[in-house]
């Protein structure tokens, strides 16, 4: 065995490292269409110190280091391009405080959504999160690191705009708190009135450090909640009956479907928007909002309100919802990914054109679902594509439909979502040069060696 | 391709014009609805197409059966009339289209017609469908299609009924018993109307229940209680079924009480209404056949049509009235426990 295997024993004990082909065939790879890349070691720590530990170790042995969550961006952020240790961050797993007055909970850096909402509705029925679309394993802090998006998105902002608080082990080793943690007890802010650094950590996908505890805003959870189904088939008024829904100020999250299977999907633009309240008179003054915002569309016809029977309701009210998953295996053989653009959702029409227009081109089955972000500023819109993994053609038409997909999206004002190493090249391409000097710099600065998570926002 | 069999001579000899002097969302005196009606026979336009909630009321109305319901959805297809939005219509289209999936049980000659619907499977358990629960015919393949009179699709009909017929004649079902109004009426009221011939039996479920109620009749136990009736659309279809409602309910001791929205004066359940009209009409309709409900002191809603029950079953329960299904009464009133719930 190699020194630097024993050394990891030393920190976390034998049982929770292995440099097994079995261990390093798994965390080489994510379901999604990147190359797969085996890393050296895989290492499942317990704490902060021992994260602490085997970073300065990998600054001592100048070997790269990649956090992983549950692996589920499908972009090949956690797949380890320069092999190194694979941190594991499952064993750090508890909920830490839930301070129900202020309003926000304190995790560690691999608690699951799963975990944190039945938690929450256990203990604390009266506050929630906002729970993403992924599967329940993805944990909190890599949601909030790639700026995912969830059910409270529309009223609230991305998720790591619902960040309160970091406990971060920089590159280097030094164990650091973000936001009013850093002088106070309370979690409750991130930044202000201080300076904002948590911009230093999201969005850097581990590039800049590792996420430790991670302090999350709670929100009100109301006693019942509701979902309608509003049906247009003309893409360009998708915007506008959005942002005359967002306008409304009650409307919990809207999501738009644009799919051609099952039957009842096709030719249509399937908007889900959700509402919650504490009565039947709140859901019932919601529910004559929505109708009233989008009562222009229903007299030209061009859109309706439709009944929704309990065997729609049930899946379109599942949280997280397990639509994505049934996607993903359309094709058989459980292949699927999706570029997903941020985007103004003006560009709606343009994009979901462009969406059928690659399906065809390169005859894949798609689906996209757009999710409203912060009252309208902007969406996530999905491509997406499902492959056979057992069909090498297949998943090669999609992945030339995914990047052309990314390269139209940046063309027409979009910013590429948790992009894989590709689409941040693209990116960085296009990139303000003082913008990308920028970026090279706090990278630098943080991370002299260079360990961490290389290939990723690779500015030079 | 089927065309309607009416016979305008009736309409001009007709005094009445009852299919909408009676109509219940449309005010009209006598001189006015055979004005409008004129305008509909001749093709000409008419308010009447436009401000059909198409309850399907006026096909029971009529004294002379001259499907004065069918001929105002052709006329509204003609006209490119909307009732609903258009995408909720194309959803329709869509999703009930057969797909050559074919979902059947060890059919036999006599089966069972869950239609589109899968809750017939909940609902079709215990005695009174021991001998018959595993033939049984369900999906696109056997879909009736009559929604599409809400849609203003009688083409959809027409082109989509004679392949269905066909499916279930395929499966060597000579006497289909139909769970659901809709299908009832189709084989013995809209396909009639147009010429399709129909190769097998339809039996109602009422008819059904009934005379299985009768062979178990040692075993009811009269549940003594108030029931409110909500009658559904396609029920104007097959009034002639209509009194198998009063005889089940007189069989296992349930009193169905007279309300001002019952039998021909039936509200409709509005969940269409709320999708063609909007809520405003939609929640005055079932409020005001709920609020009968309450006044009459029903204990139980017993519904006949499971879009009904998606529409009120949860707005009646919470009004106190027990909402559940004709299937379920009579299972009941055997001693078994229903399976749906609120």
């Amino acid at each position: 065995m190699s020194d630097l295997y024993e050394a990891l024993v030393k920190i976390v004990g034998e049982d929770y490292v292995s440099n097994q082909k079995e261990e390093r065939y798994f965390y080489g790879r994510d379901p999604g269409l990147m190359s797969p890349h085996e890393p050296d070691y895989v290492v499942m720590p317990k704490t902060t110190e021992e994260i602490q530990e085997i970073v300065r170790l990998a600054n001592k042995e100048k070997t790269p280091v990649v956090p992983k969550g549950a692996g589920l961006a499908l972009t090949g952020l956690v797949i380890p391009q320069k092999g190194g240790i694979v941190l594991d961050m499952k064993r750090m797993e508890r909920i830490l405080e839930v301070n129900e007055k202020a309003r926000y909970v304190i995790v560690e850096g691999g608690t699951t959504h799963g975990v944190l909402k039945s938690y929450l509705q256990k203990h604390y029925p009266t506050l929630r999160h906002s729970i993403p679309d992924s599967p329940p394993i993805a944990t909190v802090v890599a949601n909030a690191m790639i700026h995912g998006q969830g059910r409270l998105t529309q009223q609230r902002g991305f998720n790591s705009d619902m960040v309160s608080g970091l406990e971060v082990v920089l590159p280097t080793g030094e164990i650091c708190r973000i936001g009013s943690c850093s002088v106070s007890s309370y979690w409750f802010s991130k930044g202000a009135p201080l300076p904002d650094l948590t911009g230093l950590f999201l969005g850097w996908f581990g590039t800049t450090g590792i996420i430790t505890k991670l302090a999350l805003k709670l929100y009100p959870c109301k006693k019942i909640r509701d979902v309608m189904l509003f049906l247009t088939d003309r893409a360009e008024l998708v915007p506008d009956i959005v942002l005359k829904l967002a306008h409304s100020e009650m409307m919990e999250d809207i999501v738009i479907s644009a799919q051609p299977i099952p039957l009842r999907f096709k030719g249509n633009f399937y908007i889900l928007v959700f509402i919650t309240g504490d009565s039947g008179e709140e859901i019932e003054f919601k529910r004559k909002m929505a109708w009233d915002a989008l009562w222009e569309y229903f007299e030209s016809r061009d859109g309706g309100f439709v009944s929704i029977t309990p065997d729609m309701k049930a899946p379109m009210m599942a949280m997280p919802s397990k639509d994505t998953t049934r996607f993903a295996d359309v094709r058989k053989g459980g292949g699927f990914e999706y570029s997903g653009p941020i985007a103004p959702i003006e560009t709606y029409p343009d994009f979901v054109r462009k969406l059928e227009e690659l399906a065809s081109n390169y005859n894949l089955s798609y689906a996209s679902a757009a999710r409203v972000i912060d009252g309208g500023h902007c969406m996530m819109f999905s491509f997406s594509y499902t492959f056979n993994r057992a069909d090498p053609d297949e998943m090669d038409r999609a992945k030339k439909a995914l990047d052309e997909a990314a390269e139209f999206s940046l063309e027409h004002g979009g910013v590429i979502w948790k992009p894989n190493i590709d689409e941040q090249k693209m990116m960085m391409a296009r990139m303000d040069p003082n913008t990308l000097n920028l970026m090279g710099k706090i990278k630098e600065l943080l991370d002299p060696n260079g360990i961490m998570n290389p290939g990723n926002w690779e500015t030079k | 391709m089927f065309e309607l069999s009416f016979d305008k001579r009736k309409c001009l000899a007709c005094r009445t014009c009852d299919c909408l002097t009676k109509c219940q969302y449309i005010d009209l005196d006598r001189d006015k609805a055979r004005l409008e009606w004129q305008k509909i026979i001749k093709g000409e336009d008419s308010f009447v197409l436009e401000d059909c909630v198409t309850c399907y009321a006026c096909e029971e109305y009529c004294p002379s059966g001259n499907h004065p319901f069918y001929l105002i959805v052709e006329r509204q297809e003609e006209k490119g009339i909307l009732p609903s939005p258009r995408p909720i219509i194309t959803m329709w289209i869509n999703q009930c289209e057969p797909v050559g999936r074919f979902v059947v049980g060890m059919v036999q000659e006599k089966a069972l017609s869950f239609c589109f619907l899968p809750v017939f499977n909940l609902l079709v358990r215990g005695k009174l469908f021991e001998d018959i629960a595993w033939s049984s015919i369900f999906g696109q393949e056997f879909f009736c299609n009559a929604v599409y009179l809400h849609y203003a699709k009688m083409s959809v009909i027409k082109d989509r009924l004679p392949r269905i017929v066909e499916n279930i004649e395929k499966q060597g079902i000579k006497e289909l018993i139909c769970l659901h109004d809709e299908c009832y009426g189709t084989f013995t009221s809209l396909a009639p109307a147009y010429g399709i011939e129909v190769p097998f039996k339809p039996i109602h479920y009422y008819e059904y229940l009934y005379d299985k109620l009768k062979e178990y009749k040692d075993e009811i136990r009269p549940l003594n209680v108030k029931v409110a009736y909500q009658r559904n659309c396609s029920a104007r279809l097959v009034p002639e079924t209509e009194h198998f409602v009063d005889d089940i309910l007189g069989l296992i001791g349930a009193d169905r009480v007279e309300r001002e929205y019952d039998r021909e004066n039936a509200l409709c359940c509005a969940e269409l209404i709320r999708m063609a009209k909007g809520y405003a009409l939609a929640d005055d309709v079932q409020k005001r056949n709920i609020d009968d409900m309450v006044k009459v002191g029903a204990k139980y809603c017993v519904f006949n049509c499971p879009a009904c029950w998606d529409s009120l079953a949860e707005k009646v329960a919470k009004r106190g009235i027990k909402p559940i299904h004709m299937i379920e009464i009579c299972k009941l009133a055997i001693g078994e426990k229903p399976a749906l719930e609120v």
